[in-house]
């Protein structure tokens, strides 16, 4: 009883240091002062362009990685093809590697001295330093996250059920919508929350393939490093709280709707 | 012939799992295809579902070449051991699955469903989710489901396998009796060769990828083609080279012509028959079937002599 009893408190003390202690101190600060002066603190041009551009990448990024998350799962599972132990490997690569070294990647790949820059400058479109690498660079560091999710439950589920809906005449379109994808929703969804929570508070790739020009290629988390840098700690705390909030939001969202039936 | 296979073959890797069968399943009959596990019987139906590729060979259902045929083209109906059911749908709905998919007329799916609910005995569980059936309720769930789109042969794979003894009787006859009343031509997996017996027209029995006999399951019994035949199908003591079944073989107190001396090592009472294990004088093991009745009348003690002597034995070369 009483060792069971030093286990939670120690569990509970370090989650309260590592995890709650610093998030409640970001919003102490940012509050501390009123929501007026929160408001103030957010509602200026660059800060809600931040913003909103880091939401405009999630929502691009997410449902890309959603669909070729669970067609990459599919594949990976279900199918046999040469190279596939490659493949499957490669899906982990975003996790071990440093999110600054993909940038440069990137930037070796499609900046102005880069592999295919030109071709795409050439045809009047700016990848680096504007939209489209710093959505391809979130799409990288984000890729794992649906696939972890759903790859054991498809292992779990296992093709009986398949297999049972081919038998009754199902094409693979219907059998895909109508058997595979209601036994692993619960796995896309949290692939997706995950999916959807380092796109939000990507920082590293994006630094690097931005530009970081404010009110045009600045995100959320840039602009808060950038507000820090600058002395501004009260604009940085705000829209830290509002990231922080964003991702709550989507954290109950699937709490709420996830229903409490059906096991087994 | 409803379902012809002809000379198929399938390996995985190095593994033969079928090397050679041909087979032939009559309109309106009920198969099984019986084997030890490992046997190929399960591959040959998953092949004849189009679940597996054969490597070799052509199969016909209903006189037409299935062989490259995907299984949503076969018209055939699957029960799987583990039921495979559609764990987040209604029974109603997983039984309306099939016809769904067809885009047939609500009316007509919901009166189908209904008819089989009662064909099944599931009435009143219509709204429960698989989760909330017994492993019985669940299989007959997973029958209904495959008779739904009216198959014109209807496979199954060691259905009762997953089941206890007593539900797993229940449903063989149950089964026997569907059969009886639709003529749905029907072949079935199983590994126990009193089920094979008890349901089946034709029992094919396989071994090791191939086809050792087929026949009825009187056939089968007296007059096994081959050694694994003789011991799969009933018991058998082996001498040497011969084989003779346990109640083949007759005990006597005092000799007789042609019976051998053996000592009585252990007695086992099994309700209304008796087996009684011996050793005879050259040191060969024998088991023998006797009614309780026979027994008693004998008086047998462990330890004590008797003659034993077959009345049917057979030699395979």
């Amino acid at each position: 009883m009483r060792s069971r009893l030093s286990l939670r408190i120690t569990a509970l003390l370090y989650l309260l240091a590592v995890l709650v202690g610093p998030v409640v101190m970001v919003f102490y600060r940012a509050l501390e002062h009123g929501l007026g002066d929160f408001w103030d603190s957010i509602s200026n041009g660059a800060a809600l362009h931040a913003l909103w551009l880091t939401v405009l990448i999630a929502l691009i990024a997410v449902p890309l990685n959603t669909v070729f998350g669970v067609a990459l799962s599919l594949a990976i599972v279900r199918r046999k093809f040469p190279g596939k132990g490659i493949v499957n490997a490669f899906v982990d690569l975003p996790l071990a590697l440093s999110p600054v070294v993909v940038g440069l990647a990137l930037l070796l790949l499609y900046g102005r001295q880069g592999w295919l820059g030109p071709w795409f400058t050439d045809r009047g479109l700016q990848i680096v330093f504007a939209l489209p690498a710093m959505v391809l660079a979130t799409i990288f560091i984000s890729l794992p996250f649906v696939v972890r999710e759903v790859v054991p439950v498809l292992r779990e589920i296992g093709d009986e059920q398949e297999q049972a809906a081919s038998t009754l005449g199902a094409g693979s379109w219907q059998t895909f919508r109508r058997i595979t994808l209601p036994a692993i929703r619960w796995g896309v969804a949290y692939g997706v929350v995950l999916t959807a929570a380092r796109s939000l508070g990507e920082f590293g790739a994006v630094n690097v393939v931005s530009g970081r020009i404010q009110g045009k290629t600045e995100t959320a988390t840039l602009y808060i490093d950038a507000a820090y840098l600058d002395f501004d700690q009260k604009g940085a705390y705000a829209v830290a709280v509002v990231l922080a909030l964003i991702s709550v939001v989507i954290l109950i969202g699937m709490s709420v709707f996830r229903p409490t039936e059906e096991t087994a | 012939m409803s379902i012809t296979v002809r000379n198929v073959g399938k390996r995985f890797g190095d593994f033969v799992a079928l090397e050679g069968v041909s087979l032939g399943v009559e309109t309106g009959s009920l198969t099984a295809l019986l084997g030890p596990s490992g046997s190929g019987k399960s591959t040959l139906l998953r092949c004849i579902a189009g679940l597996e590729t054969p490597d070799t060979g052509e199969i016909l259902i209903s006189g037409e070449d299935v062989t490259d045929a995907p299984p949503q083209q076969r018209g055939v109906g699957f029960v799987f051991q583990h039921y495979a059911a559609f764990k987040h749908m209604t029974v109603a709905k997983n039984i309306a699955f099939g016809l769904e998919v067809r885009k047939r007329p609500k009316e007509e799916i919901e009166h189908r469903v209904n008819e089989l609910l009662e064909l099944v005995q599931l009435q009143g569980l219509a709204k429960r989710y698989p989760a909330q059936l017994s492993g019985g309720q669940r299989q007959r769930m997973g029958l209904a489901r495959a008779l739904a789109v009216d198959p014109e042969v209807l496979l199954l794979d060691e259905p009762f396998g997953a089941l206890d003894a007593r539900v797993r009787k229940e449903l063989r006859a149950w089964l026997r009796r569907l059969h009886d009343e639709t003529h749905t031509t029907t072949v079935i997996v199983t590994h126990d060769q009193e089920e094979a017996m008890e349901v089946a027209d034709q029992i094919v029995l396989m071994n090791r990828g191939r086809i050792e006999q087929i026949g009825g399951p009187r056939d089968l019994y007296e007059h096994p083609a081959t050694e694994f035949v003789m011991t799969f199908v009933g018991e058998a003591n082996r001498v040497g080279d011969t084989f003779v079944r346990p109640h083949d073989l007759t005990l006597t107190l005092s000799p007789v012509d042609g019976s051998e001396e053996a000592r009585v090592e252990r007695l086992v009472h099994l309700g209304f028959e008796v087996r009684v294990e011996l050793v005879r004088h050259d040191g060969a093991e024998l088991s023998v079937q006797l009614s309780r009745d026979e027994a008693d009348q004998l008086e047998l003690e462990p330890r004590q002599i008797v003659y034993v002597a077959a009345s049917r034995a057979r030699v395979f070369t």
